[in-house]
């Protein structure tokens, strides 16, 4: 039987750019951080080297016929994701490594040199792209230099942050970050990955890629309860963060454990005022790929739910990775028609004013 | 507090009851000098050293000991078998209860020290709980940082009829599924003991993937992530390959996450097996075979429908152990100590059934 279904537009929330070459950034960079790009090039926390699945963790048929990298040609990003799929629009985050280098001065050089790339060679080019600030999220300070220098720019709608980070977010040293994410009213976005210079669990460092990409959302735990235990909700009540590639199941659970250990232990945080709960609810989005599966539609159902789904999650499809979520297969078919349109574009042009 | 004076409706004559998780604290290193030997009775008074690392349960923390649990002999909370078996065996009407001590040998950076306080430790329950108190079961400490020593441990006293389990904590400097644990499996199934992962540890990396966390609440909370990091770790790894008999029961880390985990890591494994061809089977379908939860903290959705839901998410009911986790304050009711709800199969399983088989009780 052909299925027939109302057409909804599509926004992507999360597409991964990538440099053509390691020279690709060189007239981006001053003469004094060329010269250091290449002859030290990058240097971050070392030791959380888990062999890939597959190389650059790309979709096999992603590579381009141009022989660049995955998502690195344009031309061919244009019609294997966007119009293939026909997507309204699609948000950038490129992995490039510079918010993770022990360099901080290096790592805010490569931040300005892919910011200013990401705008002359996607965002102008390409109308339905737009951008996501990279900072050198370890200094505070320096980060917010660079949401100041570019967030004015409307190519730019998001700021870029890496999951495993040398310290939880929430931690005032971040907070000159968020100051100036406020300051350009920009949302900011967590993305999977980073190396913080700890093993990649609190149990230690494991041994297979399955472990490294199935534990990623530990990570985003520590960070959601970090954020909003260390009072960052209160001191900044209008910033909004976006986690993605995350997963999103285990943020239930996670609600209900922060606001019963809250109860008996809020003595210790007198500047929370209200449950945990109620900071997450009204501060977080979240990315939908890589869809959990559960066995039964109810539970997924309820997961929506509780998730208030309808409001806070956002389509994505982690392109050009091998774990891509395609359009029209993420979600379960016989969702109700408004709460499809919103996962699928409406929340993320509200949160990215799009 | 709520009412403590009435007995919750599910203590009944006919539904035998087994709480899988009270804690017996060690009330002072010196309580153990009888049990060391005399080189290292030396060692501890000449440096002064107070004992393992005792911050998973900060003293005056509500969650650390309900009102009424300090002993009157002014011990801590859970040093007093008079008391604890009033408030626990007695006031629950308890076929058996499970001791879990949470003496952390294993931050001990001294391995030897570390060995022979979990020797005396463990000579010490046998001689102050489980000889007094045959309703009692108790968790062999072992310095797990050092295997084949902890293994030692396990050869001396796991034939005796009182250990049920070998406790570890869940905070590792290695994940539980690595190999480097097997002369701990191996010994362990040898001697019919499970695996007992429980809340807390110190083994010097942080407790998250992104550093340390400034606050008590935020690492009580994050301590879920921990035993998500160590269920992943179990089955990814082929400790259950490697050790068909293994059983691991996950005490006091919650359990509402459980099924987003065996969701996401079904995921990953129906992309990434090839990554791992010892794990054949769905990653869920192992945890379900070889795992149990212990029931508190239940950290529950609001509505109490909303949580036999998550129950269901199970898809099992073997999983879920009836257990206080005495003297920690985890429900303010004894009602509240069990889901409200639940079908009485289920409830009897979970009371008592599914620890009995578990532990072979």
């Amino acid at each position: 039987m052909k299925r027939t279904r109302e057409k909804v537009p599509v926004i992507d929330s999360d597409i991964h750019n990538n440099l053509p070459s390691g020279d690709a950034l060189a007239p981006y960079l001053s003469d004094r951080w060329r010269k250091h790009h290449e002859t030290i090039g990058g240097r971050g926390h070392s030791g959380g080297s888990y062999p890939r699945a597959m190389p650059n963790a790309a979709r096999h048929d992603s590579w381009p016929p141009s022989g660049l990298p995955p998502g690195a040609d344009l031309p061919f990003m244009q019609e294997q994701l966007l119009d293939a799929w026909d997507i309204e629009y699609g948000i950038l985050n490129p992995l490039m490594g510079a918010g993770g280098q022990l360099n901080l001065e290096y790592g805010a050089a490569l931040a300005r040199a892919l910011n200013d790339w990401q705008i002359e060679e996607w965002v102008k080019p390409e109308p339905r792209l737009r951008a996501s600030v990279v900072v050198p999220y370890e200094d505070g300070e320096l980060a917010a230099q660079e949401i100041d220098r570019r967030g004015g720019d409307s190519g730019f709608v998001q700021v870029l942050l890496i999951a495993r980070t040398a310290e939880p977010l929430g931690r005032r040293k971040y907070w000159k970050m968020y100051e100036a994410a406020v300051r350009n009213d920009l949302p900011i976005g967590i993305h999977f990955g980073g190396s913080g210079g700890y093993p990649i669990s609190g149990a230690g460092w494991p041994s297979y890629y399955i472990e490294d990409h199935g534990g990623m959302p530990q990570a985003f735990q520590a960070q959601v309860i970090s954020l909003v235990c260390e009072g960052v909700f209160e001191h900044f009540p209008t910033l909004k963060f976006a986690l993605i590639e995350g997963g999103f199941a285990w943020l239930p659970p996670l609600m209900w454990r922060l606001d019963q250990s809250w109860k008996k232990l809020r003595e210790e945080v007198p500047d929370l005022k209200r449950l945990p709960s109620e900071y997450i609810r009204e501060h977080f989005w979240l990315s939908s790929q890589p869809v959990e599966e559960p066995p039964k539609r109810e539970y997924f159902d309820l997961l929506l739910e509780q998730l208030n789904a309808r409001e806070k999650l956002m389509f994505a499809t982690d392109y050009p990775h091998w774990d891509f979520d395609a359009p029209d297969r993420a979600l379960p078919t016989n969702l109700a028609p408004d709460v499809r349109r919103r996962i699928m574009a409406d929340n993320a042009r509200e949160l990215y004013r799009l | 507090m709520g009412t403590w004076d009435t007995k919750p409706s599910f203590v009944r004559s006919d539904w035998p009851l087994i709480d899988c998780d009270i804690h017996n604290t060690v009330p002072s290193l010196e309580t153990l000098y009888p049990y060391l030997p005399d080189y290292w009775c030396d060692y501890c008074r000449e440096s002064a050293f107070g004992g393992p690392e005792m911050g998973d349960y900060p003293k005056g923390a509500a969650t650390t000991a309900l009102p009424d649990t300090t002993p009157p002999s002014d011990g801590p909370a859970g040093s007093d078998l008079e008391l604890l078996r009033d408030q626990t065996l007695d006031f629950w009407e308890a076929e058996y209860g499970l001791l879990t001590c949470a003496y952390r040998v294993q931050t001990v950076h001294n391995e030897d020290l570390a060995a022979t306080l979990a020797s005396a430790t463990n000579d010490w329950q046998v001689e102050h709980w489980l000889e007094p108190e045959p309703r009692l079961r108790a968790s062999l400490v072992v310095p797990s940082q050092n295997p084949p020593l902890a293994a030692r441990e396990i050869e001396r006293l796991g034939n005796h009829p009182g250990f049920v389990q070998v406790t570890l904590p869940v905070r590792s400097l290695i994940p539980y599924g690595n190999r480097h644990y097997d002369p701990i499996y191996e010994a362990a199934v040898r001697h019919n003991l499970a695996i007992g992962i429980q809340y807390g540890g110190a083994p010097g990396i942080p407790p998250s993937p992104s550093g340390w966390f400034s606050t008590y609440l935020e690492e009580y909370a994050g301590m879920g992530q921990v035993f998500q990091a160590q269920v992943i770790s179990l089955v990814a790894e082929g400790a259950f390959d490697r050790f068909p008999d293994l059983r691991v029961a996950l005490i006091e880390g919650g359990f509402t996450w459980m099924p987003s985990v065996m969701w996401r890591i079904d995921k990953e494994w129906r992309g990434l097996r090839h990554n791992t061809p010892w794990v054949k089977r769905l990653p869920s379908e192992y945890m379900r075979e070889h795992m149990r939860l212990t029931l508190q903290p239940m950290d529950a959705p609001p509505e109490p429908k909303e949580l036999l839901r998550m129950i269901g998410q199970l898809d099992s009911d073997e999983m879920l152990m009836f257990s206080t986790d005495y003297p920690h304050w985890q429900f303010d009711s004894p009602e509240e100590a069990l889901p409200i709800g639940l079908p009485e199969s289920l409830t009897k399983k979970i009371l008592a059934e599914n620890a009995r088989a578990f532990y072979r009780l």
